[in-house]
Order: C-alpha cells, then structure tokens, then sequence
C-alpha cells in the first residue's frame, strides 16, 4: 500500500519547474512591460526583475531538463500519507473561509473541534476546553492586554466587541 | 577596552525588572516553540513580532532574541527525548542523544546538551562582542558596489555550500528576488507585477512566507510522516547535573573545535544546521574511537549542541553589522529592526549605541537565564511533547493565521499564507531549499537598491565590482562560491585523471 502513490516525483519535478518557468517568463514580461533598460534617471524599475526572471527562467529550465531525462519511478506521496495531508490541508482552507464570516476567534473554535473530533478520540469536555479555551486566551492576548484588533464576526458583535 | 565600557553600559540599559521579565517570558516562549512540531525559531519570531510593535525597540529585541535563545535550547529536548528533532539544527543530536536517553542517561545527555549549548552561545557572544565593533567600523567606508558585493557573496554561498541542487537553489532564492519586487518600487514609484490588483501593492511581506513555510508546511510533512510521539522520560536532578559538569571539561578539544566550526558557518551564512552536522562529523573522525559514535556517547551530544548555539549566536554578527542576516531566523529580527525604525548595517553602532550594546548585553544574559530555565523545567516541556497532535496541530494552524493576520490586518495575507504552506510542503519535498528564499524575500529590496546605485555611479559598467581590491575580492570570491558545484566537479575529474 504506501509503495503505491498518485502521482511520481518526477512528474511533481516537472510541475514545479514548468510553474516556476512561468513565473520567470511572468516576471520578464512584466518587468519589460514597465521598462527593462535605462532612461534619463538610471536604471528603470524592471531592470533589476527583468534578469531575476531570467535567472529563474534558465534555472528552473536547467531542472525541468534534468527531470525529463531522469528515469527514476520514485512516487511522490503514498496514497495513505496523501489522504492525511488532505484531512489537515482541506479542513484549513475552509478554517481560512470561515474567518471572512464569523471572525478568527469563532472560526478558530469551530477549526479546532473538528479537528479534535475527526483525529481524535477525545470525550466531550477536553474538546469543549480546548477548543473553546485557546480562542478566548487569544482574544484576551490580543484584544484586551496587548490591543491589537484582529476580525470579529456576528458573535462578538453580540457580546458587544 | 571601549568596547568594555561599551558592553558594561547596555548591561546598565538591559538590566531593569521590566526587561528581565521580557526575557524570562521570551525564553519560556522559545522551549515552547522549540519544542512543538510546526513552530520554530523563525516562524516563532514572525508570530510575536506584531506584538511588539508599540514595545520600545531594545525590549522588543530583547524579548525576540530570548525567544530564538530559547529555540535553540528546546530543539535538544525532543532530540534527546523522542528522537524527533524539534529544530533541523538538532538532528544531528539524535544520533547519540537518543541512544544515551534509551540507556536511562536522559539526564545525563540533556545536561550535556544545554550546557554545551551555553558554552557555544557564549563563545559566540564573545566574537560578537569584540569583532562587530572592528566590522561595523570597517562596513562604514562601503558603498553601494561593496554591500552588493557582500550580498551577492551572501547568497553564492547558498549555492556553492548547501547540500541541495545548485540550480534548484537559484531558482528558490530567484523566486524570492521576484516576491520582494511585487508592489511599490520605491526608487521610481512605479507599480510592479500588481497586474492591476490594489491589495498587491504593498508586496508580499516576508514575515507570510515565514509563517506559512515553516509553520503549515511543517504541520503538513508532520502529517505525512504518520508521527507518534513515543519519549523517554525525563529525569533530571542536580545530582545529575553536577555528576555531568564534573564529565564535561575532559572533552574541552570538542567544545573548542564545535565553537570555531559554529561562529565561522554562522558569521558565512551557513547556518546552525550544517554546522552541527559538520561538528559532529569532526568530532568523529578525530575521536579516538569513532566507533562509539552513534551508540550513545557523550562526545557527539557536545559536538554538534555546541555548533548549532555558536553558529545561531554569531548569525547576529553580520546582522548588526552589515544589515545581513547569517540565518532565517536572524533574517526575521532583521525585518524586525526594520519595522521599528531602525537600519540595520554599520551605522546603528554609531546612531543606536543602547540599542546594539542593550542587545549584546542581553546576549550574555539570556542564555544564563537560557541555560537555569531549561535546566530546571525540563519534565514541563516534555509533558508538553505528550500533549496529541490532533490538538496541536490545529491549534498551531489557529495561531500561524492569527500570526499572518496582524502583519497588516489583511485577510488576503492569511490566504497568502496558506498558500506558502503548500509551496513549503513540495519544495521540501523536491528538496528546494527554503533559507535563501526567505533571505531573498528579506534582502531582496536592500539588494536591489545597492545594485542599481552600484550601476547608476558606473552608468551600467558592471566593472564597478571590480574597481578596487576590496569589492574585488567579495565579488571574485561570490563567483567562486557561485561556480563551486561546477569547479569541485572539475577538480575531482582531474584528480580521476591523474589517478588513472
């Protein structure tokens, strides 16, 4: 089972280098597009960008090659150990949704007890203290003593913050 | 004897209650970072950072470098302990840490690793007491040519040093150059790669990058990895300790050695890690029997302990003095100093003498306090360990976002964050190395402007970097760091060569 994966990291090899040859042609572009060369003041803004892109360019290309001639079959990831990284990974980004409508504080909760349910095996009061409890020392942390406001949803508007 | 007097007037600003508390707080904070999977020095630091943004500077530095202190002394724990290591500049502690914990001497390891941490820092603080004042003077004759020069060194370096792909290693540290540039060009106030997008105009901000590398992207390998955390017990006492100090001075070569492989790879922007590895490669081979070695001896406890703390100490030494950090998380003071107003370079020993002598100052003091809270709180820390990752983890995720929120209370950096948490996950695993793209990301601007002063003085002639002896030797010197994979390729050949 973990010999078995979805994807090969030559495959992975060629992704990134082919992504990171797109961000070097991005950047030459755009550095071109607002000026590579000298003007009356000296070097223009995209003349320093204009050759990191370049260098990105060539050097990611210089990767890519290599993977393209490397015979290795190595995987990436397991299945198993994908699926792990995908019960923290896809849980975090709604964790990141959820903060845009009820705040950090409450999203943070919400985040934490799922997790502690879904990973765990934990009895009802630890979730509770945990999960309620980090989210209040934050706020008292951030909001009360060193005053730093950070976003709140419809919940602490109701109590008043 | 001025940098005596110098040393004795930042005690006078260091030593105050409100100061000592920072410090206290800051190193407690530090084990706990170095401790948990997912938190580090670096990411640690870039997390607290906005906290300290209404502190007054010498504390807020104060309370930073405690923090990082305190990260260097906690990766040992979990190294000696559950053979995890805490910090990458700990794995090399494992080797023989674990084993001598499997052997009922946790005891005896972890006081050898704390103390050998102490004595490293303290070499180290000692280089940068004496040597920082004689850089910074000399810094002060440099031009844009020069500190171009010694950037460009700074990351050849990367190249010709790691142990990762040289091309991989360009192309991470390029990406950096190419984030830094995002936003606002503060040289001709034209707008650059925002493709029309407002919230990209004040560029991505180091300190995201931090967070969501490190931080999400370690969660995510600790994840994969299936990790159970399974120790040895703690059990530390002053009897233990004293039997150990007892121990210690028989390995004096070891310590010495450990201390100049450390402050030289943390001054060069090698970092604690390799020099770690590279000490306890040493200690090995000048052992007298290098067997022992990987069984649980105290010796490869000594060594590689001792180089991380030099090495993480002596990467302030060209922080301060040239506005270059030797390391990630020296990098995020950087940012730090740059945020509370201060330039960092060779003039702040002559425009913020309190600010330098209260640090350096608060060098000797925070690992003395270092080395009595950790000796003294270790069964804490390792019941923390016990704690299981499906409430750790989640509750890091919490703070990182948090953390990344209040560089600049924008939502969009939290999203930028997550983001750098899965390009930190596939670049370790391609093995792409993060440091130079965190140090590109940081310097990248600095760089930028030295480069196009060193160009507008030249009209373009990139001869510039050759003008005098000196420039010419940092640059000359970056090219063959630079070229190194490829020389040492060649060298080998012609040794093949001859041989054959």
């Amino acid at each position: 089972m973990n010999d078995d994966g979805p994807v090969t990291t030559r495959t992975m090899e060629l992704i990134t280098a082919a992504a990171l040859m797109v961000i070097g042609a991005t950047v030459m572009w755009d550095s071109a597009r607002i000026g590579a060369g000298w003007d009356s003041n000296g070097p223009r803004s995209g003349y320093f960008p204009f050759y990191i892109g370049l260098l990105i360019l060539i050097s990611s290309g210089g990767t890519f090659a290599g993977a393209i001639f490397s015979k290795s079959g190595k995987i990436f990831v397991a299945h198993t150990a994908l699926r792990s990284v995908l019960q923290v990974l896809v849980p975090t980004i709604v964790f990141g949704a959820l903060i845009a409508f009820l705040g950090i504080y409450a999203a943070s909760a919400v985040f934490i007890a799922y997790f502690m349910i879904r990973m765990g095996d934990f009895p009802w009061p630890t979730i509770g203290g945990v999960s309620l409890g980090v989210p209040i020392a934050l706020f008292m942390l951030f909001e009360v003593w060193f005053l730093v406001p950070l976003p709140k949803g419809p919940i602490e508007a109701l109590l008043g913050y | 004897m001025e940098e005596l007097n110098a040393l004795f007037h930042g005690f006078a600003v260091v030593i105050t209650p409100y100061n000592l508390m920072m410090m206290f707080i800051g190193i407690g904070l530090g084990v706990l970072i170095g401790v948990l999977p997912g938190l580090g020095g670096a990411n640690g630091v870039a997390i607290l950072l906005p906290l300290t943004f209404t502190m007054a500077p010498t504390s807020a530095i104060i309370m930073l470098s405690c923090i990082y202190w305190g990260a260097l002394f906690g990766g040992a724990i979990t190294s000696i302990l559950f053979n995890i290591p805490g910090e990458p500049w700990s794995v090399a502690t494992t080797f023989d840490g674990h084993p001598m914990a499997k052997q009922g001497k946790s005891g005896e390891a972890l006081t050898a690793a704390f103390t050998s941490s102490f004595v490293g820092a303290f070499v180290a603080v000692l280089l940068v007491t004496f040597l920082s004042p004689v850089v910074a003077r000399f810094a002060l004759k440099f031009g844009p040519p020069e500190f171009f020069a010694i950037q460009m060194l700074t990351f050849c370096s990367f190249v010709g040093m790691g142990k990762e792909p040289p091309l991989k290693t360009i192309s991470a540290m390029m990406l950096g150059f190419a984030l830094a540039a995002v936003g606002l060009d503060t040289m001709t106030g034209q707008l650059r790669m925002t493709f029309g997008w407002m919230e990209l105009l004040r560029g991505f901000d180091f300190l995201i990058a931090v967070i969501g590398l490190f931080g999400i992207g370690e969660i995510l390998l600790t994840m994969e990895e299936g990790l159970a955390f399974k120790g040895e017990s703690a059990r530390l006492n002053m009897q233990v300790v004293l039997q150990t100090w007892k121990k210690l001075p028989k390995y004096w070569v070891t310590s010495v050695r450990s201390s100049m492989v450390g402050c030289w790879m943390g001054v060069t922007p090698g970092g604690a890690t390799p020099a770690s590895f590279m000490s306890y490669g040493l200690a090995k081979r000048f052992s007298r029997d290098p067997e022992k070695f990987g069984r649980g001896t105290i010796e490869g406890v000594i060594a590689p302990e001792t180089a991380a703390h030099a090495a993480g100490t002596s990467a302030l030494l060209p922080m301060l003095t040239l506005g270059i950090p030797g390391s990630p998380t020296a990098a995020v003071l950087l940012g730090g100093l740059m945020i509370w107003g201060l330039q960092p370079g060779p003039m702040l020993f002559v425009e913020q003498k309190d600010f330098v002598w209260g640090l350096i100052a608060s060098m000797y003091l925070g690992n003395i306090v270092g080395l009595i809270v950790v000796l003294t709180t270790v069964p804490l820390f390792a019941a923390v360990l016990r704690i299981p990752f499906s409430i750790i983890a989640p509750v890091i995720i919490a703070i990182c976002a948090v953390g990344a929120y209040t560089v600049h209370n924008a939502m969009l950096d939290v999203y930028v964050m997550m983001l750098f948490g899965v390009i930190g996950y596939v670049f370790k695993k391609l093995n792409y190395p993060m440091a130079p793209l965190v140090l590109a990301l940081v310097l990248g601007d600095m760089a930028e402007t030295a480069f196009r002063q060193s160009m507008l003085v030249s009209h373009g002639n990139l001869g510039v970097f050759w003008s005098n002896p000196l420039v010419g030797s940092i640059a000359t010197l970056a090219l063959v760091m630079l070229f190194w994979p490829l020389l040492a390729r060649g060298l080998q050949a012609l040794k093949g060569a001859k041989a054959a």
